[in-house]
Protein backbone atom coordinates (compact mmCIF):
# COMPACT_ATOMS: atom_id res chain seq x y z
CA UNK A 1 0.00 0.00 0.00
CA UNK A 2 3.02 2.55 0.92
CA UNK A 3 4.76 1.64 -2.64
CA UNK A 4 1.51 2.04 -4.69
CA UNK A 5 1.14 5.20 -2.49
CA UNK A 6 4.80 6.40 -3.05
CA UNK A 7 4.18 5.52 -7.09
CA UNK A 8 1.04 7.36 -7.33
CA UNK A 9 3.30 10.48 -5.51
CA UNK A 10 6.18 9.86 -7.92
CA UNK A 11 3.86 9.97 -10.97
CA UNK A 12 1.98 13.44 -10.00
CA UNK A 13 5.22 14.70 -9.20
CA UNK A 14 6.65 14.23 -12.40
CA UNK A 15 3.51 15.18 -13.82
CA UNK A 16 3.76 19.10 -12.27
CA UNK A 17 7.21 18.94 -13.14
CA UNK A 18 6.64 18.64 -16.66
CA UNK A 19 4.08 20.42 -16.59
CA UNK A 20 5.87 23.24 -15.01
CA UNK A 21 8.56 22.63 -17.82
CA UNK A 22 5.95 22.66 -20.59
CA UNK A 23 4.90 26.10 -19.21
CA UNK A 24 8.10 27.96 -18.63
CA UNK A 25 9.10 26.93 -22.90
CA UNK A 26 5.92 28.72 -23.81
CA UNK A 27 6.01 31.80 -21.36
CA UNK A 28 9.22 31.94 -23.11
CA UNK A 29 8.55 31.29 -26.99
CA UNK A 30 7.60 34.99 -27.01
CA UNK A 31 11.08 36.09 -27.06
CA UNK A 32 11.65 33.72 -29.96
CA UNK A 33 9.61 36.47 -32.12
CA UNK A 34 11.99 38.27 -34.48
CA UNK A 35 11.74 41.93 -33.47
CA UNK A 36 9.08 42.90 -30.94
CA UNK A 37 5.23 41.84 -30.86
CA UNK A 38 4.51 45.65 -30.60
CA UNK A 39 5.41 46.62 -33.58
CA UNK A 40 4.13 43.26 -35.32
CA UNK A 41 0.68 44.42 -33.89
CA UNK A 42 0.78 48.25 -34.37
CA UNK A 43 2.72 48.13 -37.24
CA UNK A 44 6.14 49.81 -38.85
CA UNK A 45 4.39 53.12 -39.13
CA UNK A 46 3.61 52.95 -34.94
CA UNK A 47 5.04 56.14 -32.69
CA UNK A 48 7.45 55.10 -29.71
CA UNK A 49 4.45 56.75 -27.71
CA UNK A 50 2.36 54.02 -28.69
CA UNK A 51 4.41 50.96 -28.47
CA UNK A 52 5.32 52.47 -25.50
CA UNK A 53 1.88 52.53 -23.90
CA UNK A 54 1.42 48.56 -25.97
CA UNK A 55 4.69 47.24 -23.82
CA UNK A 56 3.38 49.10 -20.62
CA UNK A 57 0.19 47.29 -21.08
CA UNK A 58 0.85 43.77 -21.50
CA UNK A 59 3.69 44.12 -19.35
CA UNK A 60 6.28 43.52 -22.51
CA UNK A 61 8.03 46.59 -20.75
CA UNK A 62 9.40 44.40 -18.01
CA UNK A 63 12.66 41.94 -17.90
CA UNK A 64 11.36 38.68 -19.56
CA UNK A 65 13.41 36.65 -16.50
CA UNK A 66 14.55 36.91 -13.46
CA UNK A 67 18.28 37.50 -14.53
CA UNK A 68 19.25 38.81 -18.21
CA UNK A 69 22.38 38.62 -20.29
CA UNK A 70 23.93 41.13 -22.79
CA UNK A 71 27.32 41.88 -23.67
CA UNK A 72 27.60 45.54 -22.45
CA UNK A 73 26.45 44.54 -18.86
CA UNK A 74 27.07 40.78 -18.76
CA UNK A 75 24.55 38.90 -15.73
CA UNK A 76 21.95 41.53 -14.62
CA UNK A 77 19.64 39.85 -11.53
CA UNK A 78 16.42 41.49 -12.59
CA UNK A 79 14.65 40.53 -9.47
CA UNK A 80 11.04 39.16 -9.01
CA UNK A 81 9.57 41.66 -11.11
CA UNK A 82 9.45 39.97 -14.72
CA UNK A 83 7.16 38.72 -16.99
CA UNK A 84 7.99 35.24 -16.66
CA UNK A 85 6.37 35.51 -12.98
CA UNK A 86 3.65 37.64 -13.83
CA UNK A 87 2.63 35.21 -15.77
CA UNK A 88 3.08 32.26 -13.66
CA UNK A 89 1.31 34.37 -10.93
CA UNK A 90 -1.60 34.68 -13.46
CA UNK A 91 -2.25 31.17 -14.65
CA UNK A 92 -2.52 30.45 -10.71
CA UNK A 93 -5.41 32.97 -10.61
CA UNK A 94 -6.66 31.98 -13.72
CA UNK A 95 -5.26 34.42 -16.09
CA UNK A 96 -3.99 33.89 -19.11
CA UNK A 97 -3.25 37.35 -20.10
CA UNK A 98 -5.56 39.52 -22.31
CA UNK A 99 -5.35 39.48 -25.72
CA UNK A 100 -3.12 41.65 -28.13
CA UNK A 101 -5.57 42.43 -30.55
CA UNK A 102 -8.82 42.37 -28.45
CA UNK A 103 -7.79 43.07 -25.24
CA UNK A 104 -10.14 40.06 -24.35
CA UNK A 105 -8.83 37.38 -21.62
CA UNK A 106 -7.57 34.98 -23.43
CA UNK A 107 -9.18 32.13 -21.44
CA UNK A 108 -12.64 33.52 -22.04
CA UNK A 109 -11.58 33.37 -25.47
CA UNK A 110 -10.60 29.65 -25.34
CA UNK A 111 -13.58 28.66 -22.76
CA UNK A 112 -15.66 29.72 -25.71
CA UNK A 113 -14.23 27.37 -28.23
CA UNK A 114 -12.93 24.42 -26.00
CA UNK A 115 -15.83 22.25 -25.67
CA UNK A 116 -15.92 22.18 -29.80
CA UNK A 117 -12.55 20.67 -29.85
CA UNK A 118 -13.37 18.24 -27.17
CA UNK A 119 -16.75 16.88 -28.81
CA UNK A 120 -15.02 16.49 -31.83
CA UNK A 121 -12.05 14.80 -30.37
CA UNK A 122 -14.77 12.48 -28.28
CA UNK A 123 -16.75 11.96 -31.62
CA UNK A 124 -13.65 11.09 -33.46
CA UNK A 125 -12.55 8.57 -30.91
CA UNK A 126 -16.13 6.84 -31.39
CA UNK A 127 -15.86 6.88 -35.04
CA UNK A 128 -12.16 5.13 -34.79
CA UNK A 129 -13.89 2.58 -32.04
CA UNK A 130 -16.61 1.59 -34.66
CA UNK A 131 -14.43 0.63 -37.28
CA UNK A 132 -11.23 -0.70 -35.40
CA UNK A 133 -13.06 -2.90 -33.37
CA UNK A 134 -14.81 -5.33 -36.14
CA UNK A 135 -12.00 -4.62 -38.18
CA UNK A 136 -9.08 -5.83 -35.77
CA UNK A 137 -11.63 -8.69 -34.67
CA UNK A 138 -11.64 -10.15 -38.25
CA UNK A 139 -8.08 -9.32 -39.13
CA UNK A 140 -7.06 -11.06 -35.60
CA UNK A 141 -9.12 -14.17 -36.04
CA UNK A 142 -8.18 -14.97 -39.61
CA UNK A 143 -4.09 -14.44 -38.93
CA UNK A 144 -2.21 -14.09 -42.14
CA UNK A 145 -5.48 -14.62 -44.42
CA UNK A 146 -6.76 -12.67 -47.50
CA UNK A 147 -8.75 -10.29 -45.11
CA UNK A 148 -6.21 -10.06 -42.27
CA UNK A 149 -3.87 -8.71 -45.33
CA UNK A 150 -6.30 -6.17 -46.55
CA UNK A 151 -7.61 -5.07 -43.08
CA UNK A 152 -3.69 -4.12 -42.27
CA UNK A 153 -3.28 -2.69 -45.68
CA UNK A 154 -6.67 -0.39 -45.01
CA UNK A 155 -4.79 -0.11 -41.82
CA UNK A 156 -1.43 1.53 -42.48
CA UNK A 157 -3.37 3.28 -45.87
CA UNK A 158 -5.32 5.17 -42.11
CA UNK A 159 -2.30 5.32 -41.16
CA UNK A 160 -0.51 7.70 -43.92
CA UNK A 161 -3.05 9.59 -45.58
CA UNK A 162 -2.83 12.77 -43.89
CA UNK A 163 -6.12 14.49 -42.82
CA UNK A 164 -5.69 17.47 -45.37
CA UNK A 165 -5.99 14.85 -48.14
CA UNK A 166 -9.07 12.43 -46.44
CA UNK A 167 -10.77 15.67 -45.30
CA UNK A 168 -11.41 17.20 -48.73
CA UNK A 169 -12.34 13.74 -50.59
CA UNK A 170 -14.80 13.19 -47.64
CA UNK A 171 -16.27 16.89 -48.57
CA UNK A 172 -15.67 16.08 -52.38
CA UNK A 173 -17.83 12.71 -51.99
CA UNK A 174 -20.43 13.51 -49.74
CA UNK A 175 -21.30 16.69 -49.66
CA UNK A 176 -20.40 18.09 -53.39
CA UNK A 177 -21.75 14.71 -54.99
CA UNK A 178 -23.82 12.96 -52.52
CA UNK A 179 -25.07 16.42 -50.83
CA UNK A 180 -25.21 14.17 -47.27
CA UNK A 181 -23.59 17.31 -45.14
CA UNK A 182 -22.44 20.47 -45.38
CA UNK A 183 -19.22 21.16 -46.10
CA UNK A 184 -18.00 23.08 -43.55
CA UNK A 185 -19.56 24.90 -40.23
CA UNK A 186 -20.74 23.64 -37.30
CA UNK A 187 -24.74 24.27 -37.60
CA UNK A 188 -26.34 21.24 -37.55
CA UNK A 189 -25.47 18.11 -35.48
CA UNK A 190 -24.33 15.79 -38.15
CA UNK A 191 -22.22 18.48 -39.44
CA UNK A 192 -19.73 16.83 -36.93
CA UNK A 193 -20.07 13.18 -39.19
CA UNK A 194 -17.32 14.02 -41.70
CA UNK A 195 -15.05 16.04 -39.48
CA UNK A 196 -14.81 13.30 -36.63
CA UNK A 197 -14.11 10.56 -39.68
CA UNK A 198 -11.35 12.55 -41.19
CA UNK A 199 -9.85 13.14 -37.32
CA UNK A 200 -10.71 9.18 -36.50
CA UNK A 201 -9.46 7.74 -39.60
CA UNK A 202 -5.62 7.40 -38.46
CA UNK A 203 -6.69 6.47 -34.63
CA UNK A 204 -8.78 3.90 -35.95
CA UNK A 205 -5.64 2.52 -38.48
CA UNK A 206 -3.93 2.29 -35.23
CA UNK A 207 -6.78 0.45 -32.89
CA UNK A 208 -7.13 -2.06 -35.70
CA UNK A 209 -3.47 -3.03 -35.77
CA UNK A 210 -3.35 -3.02 -31.73
CA UNK A 211 -7.00 -4.91 -31.58
CA UNK A 212 -5.21 -7.69 -34.13
CA UNK A 213 -2.20 -8.44 -32.18
CA UNK A 214 -4.33 -8.52 -28.88
CA UNK A 215 -6.53 -11.10 -30.79
CA UNK A 216 -3.87 -13.55 -31.75
CA UNK A 217 -1.97 -13.32 -28.67
CA UNK A 218 -5.07 -13.64 -26.40
CA UNK A 219 -6.05 -16.66 -28.68
CA UNK A 220 -3.09 -18.68 -28.08
CA UNK A 221 -4.16 -18.22 -24.14
CA UNK A 222 -5.15 -21.46 -22.13
CA UNK A 223 -8.57 -19.87 -21.41
CA UNK A 224 -9.48 -19.59 -24.76
CA UNK A 225 -8.89 -23.51 -25.17
CA UNK A 226 -10.73 -23.76 -22.16
CA UNK A 227 -13.53 -21.85 -23.08
CA UNK A 228 -13.54 -24.09 -26.97
CA UNK A 229 -13.66 -27.28 -24.47
CA UNK A 230 -16.54 -26.24 -22.96
CA UNK A 231 -18.27 -26.47 -26.22
CA UNK A 232 -18.78 -22.26 -26.47
CA UNK A 233 -19.34 -20.71 -29.92
CA UNK A 234 -16.47 -19.16 -31.83
CA UNK A 235 -18.87 -16.21 -31.69
CA UNK A 236 -18.78 -16.48 -27.96
CA UNK A 237 -15.20 -17.08 -27.34
CA UNK A 238 -13.95 -13.77 -29.64
CA UNK A 239 -16.63 -11.84 -28.72
CA UNK A 240 -16.63 -12.58 -24.57
CA UNK A 241 -13.77 -13.64 -23.59
CA UNK A 242 -10.87 -12.72 -25.89
CA UNK A 243 -12.00 -8.95 -26.42
CA UNK A 244 -12.82 -8.31 -23.33
CA UNK A 245 -8.83 -9.28 -22.23
CA UNK A 246 -7.93 -8.15 -25.56
CA UNK A 247 -9.15 -4.27 -24.97
CA UNK A 248 -6.84 -3.43 -21.96
CA UNK A 249 -4.18 -1.78 -24.27
CA UNK A 250 -6.62 -0.49 -26.23
CA UNK A 251 -8.04 1.66 -23.52
CA UNK A 252 -4.50 3.11 -23.16
CA UNK A 253 -4.21 3.73 -26.46
CA UNK A 254 -7.22 5.79 -26.57
CA UNK A 255 -6.42 7.27 -23.58
CA UNK A 256 -3.25 8.71 -25.05
CA UNK A 257 -4.60 9.55 -27.95
CA UNK A 258 -6.89 11.95 -26.85
CA UNK A 259 -3.91 14.81 -26.66
CA UNK A 260 -2.82 13.39 -30.30
CA UNK A 261 -6.78 14.33 -31.56
CA UNK A 262 -6.82 17.66 -29.61
CA UNK A 263 -3.12 18.47 -31.56
CA UNK A 264 -4.83 16.97 -35.00
CA UNK A 265 -7.76 18.37 -34.25
CA UNK A 266 -5.92 21.59 -35.48
CA UNK A 267 -5.67 20.31 -39.31
CA UNK A 268 -9.02 18.89 -39.36
CA UNK A 269 -10.87 22.19 -37.65
CA UNK A 270 -9.20 24.41 -40.54
CA UNK A 271 -10.48 21.90 -43.60
CA UNK A 272 -13.87 21.98 -42.03
CA UNK A 273 -14.32 25.65 -40.26
CA UNK A 274 -14.92 23.89 -37.51
CA UNK A 275 -15.40 26.80 -34.97
CA UNK A 276 -12.78 24.80 -32.11
CA UNK A 277 -9.62 25.82 -30.05
CA UNK A 278 -7.44 24.85 -33.51
CA UNK A 279 -9.03 27.17 -35.54
CA UNK A 280 -8.86 29.65 -33.11
CA UNK A 281 -5.01 29.32 -32.82
CA UNK A 282 -5.01 29.21 -36.59
CA UNK A 283 -7.15 32.21 -37.36
CA UNK A 284 -7.21 34.57 -33.93
CA UNK A 285 -3.50 33.50 -32.71
CA UNK A 286 -1.30 32.83 -35.66
CA UNK A 287 -2.69 34.70 -38.59
CA UNK A 288 -2.92 37.94 -36.54
CA UNK A 289 0.29 37.24 -34.48
CA UNK A 290 -1.62 37.65 -31.80
CA UNK A 291 0.70 35.58 -29.51
CA UNK A 292 -0.46 35.78 -26.37
CA UNK A 293 -3.54 34.27 -27.79
CA UNK A 294 -0.62 31.59 -29.03
CA UNK A 295 0.49 31.13 -25.53
CA UNK A 296 -2.35 30.11 -24.23
CA UNK A 297 -3.93 28.12 -27.00
CA UNK A 298 -0.55 25.85 -27.11
CA UNK A 299 -0.75 25.62 -23.43
CA UNK A 300 -4.12 24.46 -23.16
CA UNK A 301 -3.56 22.03 -25.60
CA UNK A 302 -0.31 20.58 -24.15
CA UNK A 303 -1.70 20.59 -20.17
CA UNK A 304 -4.69 18.61 -21.40
CA UNK A 305 -2.23 15.96 -23.54
CA UNK A 306 0.12 15.62 -20.66
CA UNK A 307 -2.84 15.83 -17.96
CA UNK A 308 -4.59 12.80 -20.02
CA UNK A 309 -1.66 11.07 -20.71
CA UNK A 310 -0.43 10.62 -17.18
CA UNK A 311 -4.11 9.75 -15.63
CA UNK A 312 -4.26 7.20 -18.25
CA UNK A 313 -1.00 5.88 -17.34
CA UNK A 314 -2.32 5.76 -14.04
CA UNK A 315 -5.15 4.27 -14.69
CA UNK A 316 -3.13 1.37 -16.60
CA UNK A 317 -1.50 0.41 -14.42
CA UNK A 318 -3.83 -0.28 -11.75
CA UNK A 319 -5.72 -2.41 -14.63
CA UNK A 320 -2.56 -4.49 -15.42
CA UNK A 321 -0.88 -5.60 -12.22
CA UNK A 322 2.21 -6.97 -14.50
CA UNK A 323 3.04 -3.17 -15.21
CA UNK A 324 2.08 -2.23 -11.50
CA UNK A 325 4.33 -4.88 -10.32
CA UNK A 326 7.05 -4.45 -12.49
CA UNK B 1 10.66 -9.06 -46.21
CA UNK B 2 7.23 -9.07 -46.85
CA UNK B 3 5.55 -7.99 -50.35
CA UNK B 4 4.59 -4.53 -49.01
CA UNK B 5 8.12 -4.01 -47.93
CA UNK B 6 9.44 -4.10 -51.56
CA UNK B 7 6.29 -2.29 -52.93
CA UNK B 8 7.75 0.87 -50.19
CA UNK B 9 10.90 0.40 -51.69
CA UNK B 10 9.38 0.74 -55.04
CA UNK B 11 7.73 3.64 -54.47
CA UNK B 12 10.53 4.99 -52.19
CA UNK B 13 12.83 4.75 -55.12
CA UNK B 14 10.53 6.12 -57.76
CA UNK B 15 10.07 9.27 -55.52
CA UNK B 16 13.69 9.55 -54.84
CA UNK B 17 14.60 9.76 -58.73
CA UNK B 18 12.11 12.22 -59.38
CA UNK B 19 13.13 14.04 -56.62
CA UNK B 20 17.29 13.80 -58.07
CA UNK B 21 16.30 13.95 -61.75
CA UNK B 22 13.20 16.98 -61.17
CA UNK B 23 14.75 19.31 -63.59
CA UNK B 24 14.92 16.79 -66.28
CA UNK B 25 11.58 15.23 -65.60
CA UNK B 26 9.42 18.24 -64.95
CA UNK B 27 7.96 19.17 -68.31
CA UNK B 28 6.96 22.52 -67.15
CA UNK B 29 8.53 26.08 -65.34
CA UNK B 30 7.23 25.28 -61.79
CA UNK B 31 6.68 29.19 -60.86
CA UNK B 32 5.79 30.51 -64.47
CA UNK B 33 1.87 31.22 -64.25
CA UNK B 34 -0.60 31.63 -67.29
CA UNK B 35 -3.90 32.67 -66.38
CA UNK B 36 -5.14 30.98 -70.12
CA UNK B 37 -4.48 27.96 -68.77
CA UNK B 38 -6.33 28.00 -65.27
CA UNK B 39 -7.68 24.71 -64.32
CA UNK B 40 -6.97 22.94 -67.20
CA UNK B 41 -7.92 19.16 -66.70
CA UNK B 42 -5.27 16.71 -67.63
CA UNK B 43 -4.08 16.42 -71.21
CA UNK B 44 -1.14 15.82 -73.26
CA UNK B 45 0.09 18.69 -72.81
CA UNK B 46 -0.25 18.99 -69.16
CA UNK B 47 -0.31 15.73 -67.70
CA UNK B 48 -2.04 16.18 -64.16
CA UNK B 49 -3.38 19.25 -65.46
CA UNK B 50 -3.17 22.69 -64.59
CA UNK B 51 -3.83 25.08 -61.05
CA UNK B 52 -5.60 28.06 -60.58
CA UNK B 53 -2.35 30.57 -61.64
CA UNK B 54 -2.30 28.18 -64.85
CA UNK B 55 0.99 26.60 -63.73
CA UNK B 56 1.67 23.07 -65.06
CA UNK B 57 0.61 20.57 -61.67
CA UNK B 58 3.13 17.06 -62.75
CA UNK B 59 5.92 19.57 -62.77
CA UNK B 60 4.82 21.22 -59.62
CA UNK B 61 4.48 17.61 -57.96
CA UNK B 62 8.00 16.37 -59.19
CA UNK B 63 9.39 18.87 -57.15
CA UNK B 64 7.18 18.62 -54.57
CA UNK B 65 9.42 15.22 -54.17
CA UNK B 66 12.24 17.46 -53.49
CA UNK B 67 11.11 19.81 -50.91
CA UNK B 68 9.61 16.82 -49.11
CA UNK B 69 12.71 14.43 -49.36
CA UNK B 70 15.17 17.41 -48.12
CA UNK B 71 13.48 18.10 -45.31
CA UNK B 72 12.56 14.39 -44.64
CA UNK B 73 16.34 13.60 -45.03
CA UNK B 74 17.49 16.57 -42.96
CA UNK B 75 15.39 16.13 -40.05
CA UNK B 76 15.90 12.12 -39.95
CA UNK B 77 19.63 12.90 -40.52
CA UNK B 78 20.15 15.70 -38.02
CA UNK B 79 17.62 13.59 -35.56
CA UNK B 80 19.57 10.51 -35.55
CA UNK B 81 22.65 11.64 -34.78
CA UNK B 82 21.51 14.25 -32.03
CA UNK B 83 19.14 11.76 -30.16
CA UNK B 84 21.73 8.78 -30.50
CA UNK B 85 24.11 10.25 -29.01
CA UNK B 86 21.64 11.28 -26.32
CA UNK B 87 20.75 8.42 -25.88
CA UNK B 88 23.47 6.54 -25.36
CA UNK B 89 24.86 8.92 -22.89
CA UNK B 90 21.44 8.35 -21.04
CA UNK B 91 21.55 4.39 -20.95
CA UNK B 92 25.87 4.09 -20.99
CA UNK B 93 26.83 6.26 -18.04
CA UNK B 94 22.87 5.46 -15.84
CA UNK B 95 22.22 7.04 -12.38
CA UNK B 96 21.64 10.36 -12.26
CA UNK B 97 22.17 11.41 -15.94
CA UNK B 98 19.75 8.43 -16.99
CA UNK B 99 17.45 10.06 -14.49
CA UNK B 100 17.81 13.92 -16.01
CA UNK B 101 17.79 13.06 -19.55
CA UNK B 102 15.38 9.70 -19.50
CA UNK B 103 12.85 10.40 -16.70
CA UNK B 104 12.79 14.32 -17.37
CA UNK B 105 14.01 15.88 -20.16
CA UNK B 106 12.67 12.83 -22.89
CA UNK B 107 9.46 13.29 -21.09
CA UNK B 108 8.96 16.94 -21.47
CA UNK B 109 9.22 16.79 -25.08
CA UNK B 110 7.20 13.45 -25.48
CA UNK B 111 4.63 15.63 -23.38
CA UNK B 112 4.31 18.20 -26.19
CA UNK B 113 1.95 16.54 -28.78
CA UNK B 114 5.11 16.94 -31.95
CA UNK B 115 2.78 19.06 -34.04
CA UNK B 116 2.14 21.25 -31.87
CA UNK B 117 5.01 21.93 -30.88
CA UNK B 118 6.31 22.56 -34.44
CA UNK B 119 3.22 24.97 -34.67
CA UNK B 120 4.34 26.93 -31.74
CA UNK B 121 8.26 27.03 -32.53
CA UNK B 122 7.00 28.49 -35.90
CA UNK B 123 4.55 30.66 -35.02
CA UNK B 124 7.21 32.04 -32.77
CA UNK B 125 10.33 32.50 -35.16
CA UNK B 126 8.40 32.41 -38.72
CA UNK B 127 7.96 30.38 -41.58
CA UNK B 128 10.61 29.01 -44.09
CA UNK B 129 12.56 26.18 -44.79
CA UNK B 130 15.41 26.43 -42.25
CA UNK B 131 12.71 27.20 -39.31
CA UNK B 132 10.95 24.05 -40.15
CA UNK B 133 13.50 21.56 -40.56
CA UNK B 134 14.65 23.23 -36.76
CA UNK B 135 11.15 23.04 -35.45
CA UNK B 136 11.05 19.14 -36.73
CA UNK B 137 14.46 18.11 -35.58
CA UNK B 138 13.28 19.74 -31.69
CA UNK B 139 10.42 17.42 -31.76
CA UNK B 140 12.01 14.05 -33.87
CA UNK B 141 15.46 13.39 -31.51
CA UNK B 142 13.78 12.31 -28.92
CA UNK B 143 12.16 8.99 -30.30
CA UNK B 144 15.59 7.96 -31.77
CA UNK B 145 17.45 8.44 -28.47
CA UNK B 146 14.59 6.26 -26.61
CA UNK B 147 15.44 3.44 -28.96
CA UNK B 148 19.65 4.07 -28.73
CA UNK B 149 18.59 4.26 -24.93
CA UNK B 150 16.91 0.96 -24.55
CA UNK B 151 19.42 -0.73 -26.62
CA UNK B 152 22.49 0.45 -24.61
CA UNK B 153 20.77 -0.45 -21.41
CA UNK B 154 20.16 -4.12 -23.03
CA UNK B 155 23.65 -4.53 -24.97
CA UNK B 156 25.79 -3.67 -21.70
CA UNK B 157 25.26 -6.37 -20.13
CA UNK B 158 26.20 -8.95 -22.59
CA UNK B 159 28.84 -10.46 -21.62
CA UNK B 160 31.37 -9.85 -24.69
CA UNK B 161 30.96 -5.77 -23.39
CA UNK B 162 31.80 -7.05 -20.05
CA UNK B 163 34.52 -8.75 -21.74
CA UNK B 164 35.57 -5.75 -23.47
CA UNK B 165 35.34 -3.83 -19.87
CA UNK B 166 37.85 -6.20 -18.30
CA UNK B 167 40.06 -5.64 -20.68
CA UNK B 168 40.22 -2.52 -20.09
CA UNK B 169 38.69 -0.67 -23.15
CA UNK B 170 37.73 2.66 -23.11
CA UNK B 171 34.07 4.40 -22.58
CA UNK B 172 34.19 5.38 -26.32
CA UNK B 173 35.65 2.51 -27.52
CA UNK B 174 32.96 0.28 -25.83
CA UNK B 175 30.33 2.15 -27.20
CA UNK B 176 31.10 2.93 -31.04
CA UNK B 177 32.87 -0.46 -31.75
CA UNK B 178 30.73 -3.30 -29.52
CA UNK B 179 27.23 -1.49 -28.37
CA UNK B 180 26.71 1.16 -31.34
CA UNK B 181 26.54 -1.68 -34.01
CA UNK B 182 23.83 -4.17 -32.02
CA UNK B 183 22.25 -1.04 -31.34
CA UNK B 184 21.79 0.17 -35.23
CA UNK B 185 18.44 -1.97 -36.85
CA UNK B 186 15.87 -0.75 -34.48
CA UNK B 187 17.19 2.87 -35.46
CA UNK B 188 16.83 2.09 -39.14
CA UNK B 189 13.64 1.12 -38.54
CA UNK B 190 12.87 4.34 -36.20
CA UNK B 191 14.70 6.37 -38.89
CA UNK B 192 11.85 4.79 -41.95
CA UNK B 193 9.11 5.82 -40.14
CA UNK B 194 10.75 9.40 -38.62
CA UNK B 195 10.89 9.71 -42.45
CA UNK B 196 7.11 9.06 -43.08
CA UNK B 197 6.27 11.50 -40.07
CA UNK B 198 8.94 14.07 -41.18
CA UNK B 199 7.42 14.50 -44.56
CA UNK B 200 3.61 14.31 -43.21
CA UNK B 201 4.71 17.12 -41.28
CA UNK B 202 6.78 19.36 -43.37
CA UNK B 203 3.32 18.64 -45.51
CA UNK B 204 0.62 19.68 -42.58
CA UNK B 205 2.81 22.82 -41.76
CA UNK B 206 2.79 23.88 -45.50
CA UNK B 207 -1.01 23.54 -45.68
CA UNK B 208 -1.09 25.53 -42.08
CA UNK B 209 0.43 27.82 -44.41
CA UNK B 210 3.68 27.68 -41.22
CA UNK B 211 5.91 25.47 -43.43
CA UNK B 212 7.45 26.59 -46.72
CA UNK B 213 5.98 29.84 -48.12
CA UNK B 214 4.67 30.02 -52.03
CA UNK B 215 5.47 29.81 -54.69
CA UNK B 216 7.45 26.82 -53.75
CA UNK B 217 6.05 24.04 -55.02
CA UNK B 218 5.70 22.10 -51.28
CA UNK B 219 2.54 19.09 -51.34
CA UNK B 220 0.81 20.85 -48.70
CA UNK B 221 1.08 24.64 -49.90
CA UNK B 222 -0.26 22.80 -53.12
CA UNK B 223 -3.21 20.96 -51.30
CA UNK B 224 -4.10 24.53 -49.47
CA UNK B 225 -3.78 26.43 -52.74
CA UNK B 226 -6.30 23.76 -54.62
CA UNK B 227 -8.31 23.12 -51.13
CA UNK B 228 -10.78 26.14 -52.53
CA UNK B 229 -11.72 25.03 -56.14
CA UNK B 230 -11.88 21.37 -55.13
CA UNK B 231 -15.29 20.97 -55.60
CA UNK B 232 -14.94 22.28 -58.97
CA UNK B 233 -11.49 21.05 -59.90
CA UNK B 234 -10.49 18.05 -57.98
CA UNK B 235 -7.34 16.84 -59.94
CA UNK B 236 -5.30 20.17 -58.36
CA UNK B 237 -5.71 18.62 -55.29
CA UNK B 238 -5.53 15.11 -56.32
CA UNK B 239 -1.97 14.26 -57.14
CA UNK B 240 -0.13 16.32 -54.83
CA UNK B 241 -2.44 14.60 -52.06
CA UNK B 242 -1.70 11.10 -53.87
CA UNK B 243 2.07 12.03 -54.05
CA UNK B 244 2.22 12.77 -50.17
CA UNK B 245 -0.24 9.80 -49.62
CA UNK B 246 1.89 7.18 -51.66
CA UNK B 247 5.45 8.61 -50.16
CA UNK B 248 4.80 8.42 -46.62
CA UNK B 249 3.17 4.77 -47.19
CA UNK B 250 6.13 3.80 -49.00
CA UNK B 251 8.13 4.89 -45.40
CA UNK B 252 5.97 3.07 -43.49
CA UNK B 253 5.98 0.03 -45.38
CA UNK B 254 9.67 -0.11 -44.95
CA UNK B 255 9.81 0.59 -41.49
CA UNK B 256 7.06 -1.86 -40.75
CA UNK B 257 8.60 -4.50 -43.14
CA UNK B 258 12.26 -4.15 -41.66
CA UNK B 259 10.38 -4.40 -38.32
CA UNK B 260 9.12 -7.59 -38.44
CA UNK B 261 12.25 -8.52 -40.68
CA UNK B 262 14.70 -7.53 -37.60
CA UNK B 263 12.57 -9.07 -34.81
CA UNK B 264 11.92 -12.45 -34.80
CA UNK B 265 9.24 -12.51 -32.25
CA UNK B 266 7.10 -10.66 -35.26
CA UNK B 267 8.41 -12.61 -37.90
CA UNK B 268 6.98 -15.82 -36.66
CA UNK B 269 3.41 -14.54 -35.79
Amino acid sequence: MKFKLLNIVRQLALMLLVIWTVVSLVTLLIELVPGSPAVTILGETATSEQIANFNAKHGLDRPAFFFSYTNSDGFVWNGADNRYSEYFSGLLHGDLGRSFRTDRPVLDMILERYPSTIELALASMLVAIAIAVPLGVLAGTNKNGIIDNAASFVALLGISLPTFVIGPFLVYIFAVHLGIFSPTGSAHPEDIVLPAVTLGAALSAILTRMIRSSVIEELGEDYVRTARAKGLSERTVVYKHVLKNGLIPVVTVLGLQLGVLLAGAIITEKIFSWQGLGLLLLEDGIAKRDYRLVQGCVLVISVTYIVANSLTDMVYRRLDPRIRLS
Amino acid sequence: MNRLTYIGLAIAAIVIIAAVFAPWIATHDVTSQDLALRFRSPSAAHWFGTDGLGRDVFSRVIFGARISLEVGITVVFVSTIFGTFIGAIAGFYGGWVDKILAGYIFNVFLAFPGLLLAIALVAFLGAGLGKLILALCIIGWVGYARVMRGQVLKVREYDFVQAAKALGAGNMRILFTHIMPNAIQPLIVQASLGMAGAVLSEASLSFLGLGIPPPAPSWGTMIEEARQYFAVYPHVLFFPGVAIALTVLAFNFIGDGLRQYLDPKQRTR
